[in-house]
């Protein structure tokens, strides 16, 4: 099967929500796995990826490791997708982006309520975080964006099915959701 | 013979004085708009009615119908230029529809929809805006304002009151409440008024009642907005 | 404070229409707007404080927080940067100690930059306290630094430092004839008004604001209006950068300019004329409330005007900072103190103008030909400048030449001929009608000055090889993004995203889709939004991508996307808080392992192919 489909999943600054809804499509995923092979993804356990047609990419850029994860996705899928609010507008975690992170980081580690041994962790295996979180079309170029919070099932299905079958995405309105 | 006007080729009588917001929607037209009500005084503002008659732009709220004119609404330009008047809307302000009490019921939201929005195209302004919970019955979240004026146009023309105001310039723009400490609270505002329940998003909000109806049943899950501000003016006409 | 603000509203009368007027003297004696005044204001005037608060936020000279004693402002048009204003401005906050947008912990002055003040033939300039300040240089804000310190009253300042000349170079048709005080009344009575209108006819004479609108036709329409009430009002706003020729003719021509505005007051009907007087031209409402005066004493305002039974005055209005106003239905909405927001068309003024009154809105230049046409008729007029454009144009000229100044031209005269007279031989290009207009290069030295080619109200600025385009675009965007009056979505955040993207581009963040994703808001911005500001806001862009494209491909990477902010220094703050300084704590702006082309999409993926 040289010729079956890779794509690549993961998930930034998001809840995995979007992966679970994409699980959603339920006994489509057989169908769906004979046209179509997982690389790197949570439901792999690959670690990087490579030569990829499709990337999905949850979840909006909050540190320092999202963007070189976003960067390898970029650099190895010939069509990037973002899904679901976070990706496309970096959703709940840019909530954030209101108070500065100085604060955040005090609250958190420091002064916050039930903070033991107060210290803002330092460690280079920790990613820094940026200032504020940012949707991924601003890091890296995106092709396609999947909306919805998360996007249901069937949105993961029609587009696809669309791309697998050689036509553009497009979504019905029934399928186009913010929420 | 009565006065005609053309949209998108269809011939459609007007009456003098009318707009073309107005003879398009008596004639089952839709315009996408977001600032307009058609109780209200027209604003113009939000550009999304933006119409092409005989050959230039017009806001269809605002110019009057004329003899003759040809107008185009439908057209692959408007559509795709509506669409990046819309996400430049939810680009300024903090437009996080997860989160919001007024998803599915929101106007701005249900334009998107109906423009196929996927995405904001533009970077994000993550502006710093004031939110307002002060009232007992009323929420005021400046995150989700888009400056349309129709609370202060309702609080005025509907609630005979004078509740809101649009102040600052440009991009600093907001909207203000005429209380000496500048809560909602201390203004005569009541949640019977007109101008608490007009927000076409999701911006002023009665409490309480935000979840009376589940996400996924709402007005915009399943209808359109075409067919939702179509009908709600045939039903106001008694058709 | 209370009897001071009781007595500036009894003084006017108690009327919501002076608000803006009001609030400036309010902002004038205690530097900012406080919250008692707008409490006892909006009691006075009976309107809600909601309002009050509306208008000063609109404006740039009126605070809702206190500003310095000393008001101090530093224009920021592109010919003061042209003279030297950044190294000054970073000189005068060091002599000042105090921070750009801050006041002085002693509450003493305040700094801040501020649009364009008409000063563009003897910046770099500003105002102090609203009053023009001239010809910045070391030694003159060392001189404001000390007299600040020393808290010496503006009126104890020396003369020099407000000292603004007139500059005239090249006067012209109207420019060269000084016409007698009433000589344009008198003129126009004895051949009758009606005559008088056609005689504008036949001058052909358009709006010298730059839009060209046949003013005899405006005129005449006004007149037809079934209304009992109509108004005259000369648009002295002129905020275009680079533009200061009616802060000369309102300097030295301003009888000229009543006498054209009560001509038009004697052929429409109209009773009550205003004079819009820009913020920045503080300095000349005295010398034309003299004027003005003096007029009255002789009998050529107010009643029975030279005993021909006409009524007319004129009153001065002065604005608060905000371009748009120049925009003649916002310019009427700041005369009824409200903030200036461009207003619905149709109506137009003419039908529904101040008050909802027919109203004339004309430029200070077109009063004043008005005037001369009245004297001289309208074949005296018509015999100079092109088919479409007939008469003389006044242009302000500034920036790389010997003698910036004020020069007037016959219409149809060709720019090479212009930059000869001003002495500008190295000439990279140069902004006809300022930033709303366009951008010609040195290719272009033989088009002409008219409607039928180059339009312009009159700002004329020559930028010579040193300069660097991509700086006068950048200035002009963020005037634009600075003014816009954000009524309308496309222009309020259209200019707003416009300054981002040009802002990305010029400081090398820009990669391959950056121009494009340039042009396409340029359009949106242009097409969609409600007035002239909108709908000219990109010009400076789209003038420049017209010819300089590669200008512009030059600052791109040459890569297919980059951040449009800055993702190293996002994440200073975390470095700092976790004390981290090893090479994982940094990111690199672009990808640099090398990206590989990104496919055209949709790249079919249909198996078994």
């Amino acid at each position: 099967m040289a010729n079956k489909i890779r794509v690549a999943t993961t998930s930034l600054a998001g809840c995995f929500g979007c992966h679970m809804s994409f699980l959603d499509i339920d006994e489509r995923m057989l169908q769906l796995a004979e046209v179509v092979e997982f690389d790197r993804s949570p439901i792999t356990d690959i670690e990087h990826c490579t030569n990829c047609d499709i990337g999905l990419i949850e979840g909006g850029v909050c540190n320092s490791e999202n963007v070189h994860v976003l960067r390898e996705f970029r650099k190895n899928c010939k069509i990037l997708v973002a899904v679901g609010a976070c990706a496309i507008n970096g959703g709940l975690p840019a909530l954030r982006n209101h108070i500065p992170l100085e604060e955040c980081l005090n609250e958190a580690y420091i002064e916050g309520i039930g903070v033991e041994k107060p210290k803002i962790p330092s460690d280079i295996e920790l990613p820094l975080l940026l200032n504020q979180v940012h949707p991924i079309h601003e890091v890296v170029k995106i092709d396609y964006f999947l909306p919805g919070c998360p996007p249901s099932a069937d949105v993961f299905w029609k587009f696809l099915t669309d791309l697998i079958e050689g036509r553009e995405p497009s979504l019905p309105y029934e399928l186009v959701h913010y929420d | 013979m009565s006065k005609t006007i053309t949209i998108d080729g269809k011939v459609i009588p007007f009456e003098e004085g009318q707009t073309i917001m107005e003879a398009a929607t008596a004639a089952g037209i839709y315009i996408p708009h977001l600032c307009h009500q058609p109780e209200f005084t027209p604003h113009g503002s939000c550009k999304l009615c933006t119409v092409k008659v005989n050959g230039r732009n017009c806001s269809a709220c605002t110019f009057p119908a004329m003899d003759g004119q040809d107008v185009l609404s439908e057209t692959e330009e408007l559509i795709d230029d509506r669409r990046k008047i819309t996400q430049m809307l939810f680009v300024e302000g903090n437009h996080l529809c997860p989160g919001c009490e007024k998803t599915g019921n929101c106007q701005l939201q249900a334009v998107a929809y109906h423009l196929n929005m996927l995405d904001n195209h533009f970077p994000l302004f993550y502006p710093d805006r004031e939110v307002d919970a002060s009232h007992p019955d009323v929420m005021l979240d400046r995150n989700r304002c888009i400056l349309c004026t129709l609370c202060v146009r309702a609080s005025q023309q509907k609630d005979g009151k004078n509740v809101f105001a649009v102040s600052g310039r440009g991009i600093h723009k907001h909207l203000i409440v005429n209380s000496d400490s500048g809560l909602l609270k201390d203004t005569d505002l009541e949640a019977t008024d007109r101008a608490a329940h007009i927000c076409p998003t999701g911006a002023i909000l009665i409490k309480r009642t935000g979840y009376r109806v589940p996400i996924g049943e709402r007005i915009y899950d399943h209808k359109e907005i075409d067919q939702v501000s179509l009908e709600a003016e045939h039903v106001k006409h008694g058709e | 404070m209370r009897q001071f603000i009781q007595d500036i509203a009894e003084n006017s009368h108690y009327r919501a229409t002076h608000l803006l007027q009001i609030l400036r003297q309010v902002q004038s004696r205690y530097h900012y707007i406080p919250e008692e005044a707008i409490a006892q204001l909006s009691g006075l005037l009976n309107i809600p404080r909601t309002q009050i608060i509306s208008v000063i936020e609109f404006y740039s000279f009126l605070h809702l927080t206190p500003r310095g004693q000393y008001e101090l402002l530093i224009s920021d048009s592109i010919t003061d940067h042209m003279l030297g204003k950044k190294d000054l401005f970073d000189y005068l906050a060091k002599k000042l100690d105090i921070a750009v947008g801050e006041v002085r912990k002693d509450g003493l002055v305040s700094l801040d930059n501020t649009s364009c003040t008409g000063m563009c033939d003897q910046g770099p300039a500003g105002l102090v306290n609203g009053y023009a300040l001239t010809r910045l240089d070391c030694a003159g804000i060392d001189k404001i630094a000390e007299l600040i310190n020393q808290q010496k009253p503006l009126n104890e300042w020396p003369s020099e430092l407000f000292q603004v000349d007139d500059n005239i170079y090249k006067p012209g048709l109207l420019l060269s004839q000084q016409i007698e005080q009433g000589a344009a009344l008198k003129s126009a009575f004895k051949r009758g008004i009606k005559e008088t209108l056609k005689e504008i006819d036949y001058s052909g004479l358009r709006g010298r604001g730059g839009a060209g609108f046949k003013t005899a036709i405006k005129w005449q329409f006004c007149s037809e209006e079934q209304q009992a009430e109509r108004y005259v009002v000369c648009n002295a706003d002129e905020g275009e950068p680079g533009t200061f020729k009616d802060r000369v003719l309102l300097n030295s021509y301003a009888d000229q300019v009543f006498e054209g505005m009560t001509v038009c007051a004697a052929i429409i009907g109209a009773r009550q004329g205003f004079l819009y007087l820009r913020g920045e031209y503080l300095h000349l409402h005295d010398k034309l409330q003299t004027i003005l005066d003096q007029r009255r004493q002789n009998g050529l305002l107010g009643n029975n005007i030279l005993g021909a039974g006409l009524y007319f005055d004129i009153e001065i209005r002065l604005g608060a900072g905000a371009y748009i106003c120049g925009e003649e239905s916002a310019l009427i909405e700041s005369l009824e103190g409200k903030a200036g927001v461009p207003r619905n068309r149709p109506p137009y003024p003419v039908t529904q103008g101040y008050l909802g009154k027919p109203t004339v809105v004309n430029n200070v230049e077109t009063f004043l030909a008005a005037a001369c046409i009245a004297v001289n008729g309208g074949d005296w007029f018509a015999s100079i400048g092109t088919e479409k454009s007939k008469g003389t144009k006044i242009l302000s000229i500034s920036g790389d030449c010997a003698q910036p100044g004020i020069y007037e031209y016959p219409f149809g005269t060709t720019i090479q001929t212009v930059l000869n007279d001003c002495g500008a031989s190295d000439v990279l290009g140069v902004q006809i009608g300022g930033p709303s207009g366009t951008f010609i290069s040195n290719q272009e030295l033989e088009r002409k000055l008219a409607f039928e080619d180059l339009a312009t109200g009159g700002s004329f600025i020559v930028f010579n090889s040193s300069r660097n385009i991509l700086d006068v675009v950048h200035n002009f965007t963020h005037f634009f993004a600075h003014e816009s009056c954000g009524f309308c979505t496309p222009c309020r955040v259209g200019t707003s995203l416009l300054k981002k993207q040009i802002d990305k581009i010029v400081e090398g963040h820009g990669s391959a889709g950056d121009i494009v994703a340039l042009e396409e808001l340029c359009q949106l911005v242009k097409n969609y939004s409600h007035c002239g500001l909108g709908q000219t806001a990109a010009n400076p862009i789209l003038t420049t991508l017209e010819r300089y494209l590669g200008l512009y491909e030059n600052q791109l990477k040459e890569i297919s996307f980059e951040p449009g902010f800055d993702l190293d220094g996002a994440l200073e703050i975390a470095r700092r808080m976790a004390n981290r300084y090893d090479a994982g704590a940094h990111l690199a702006q672009t990808d640099e392992s090398g990206s590989r082309p990104i496919a055209s999409l949709p790249p079919s993926l249909a198996v078994g192919e």
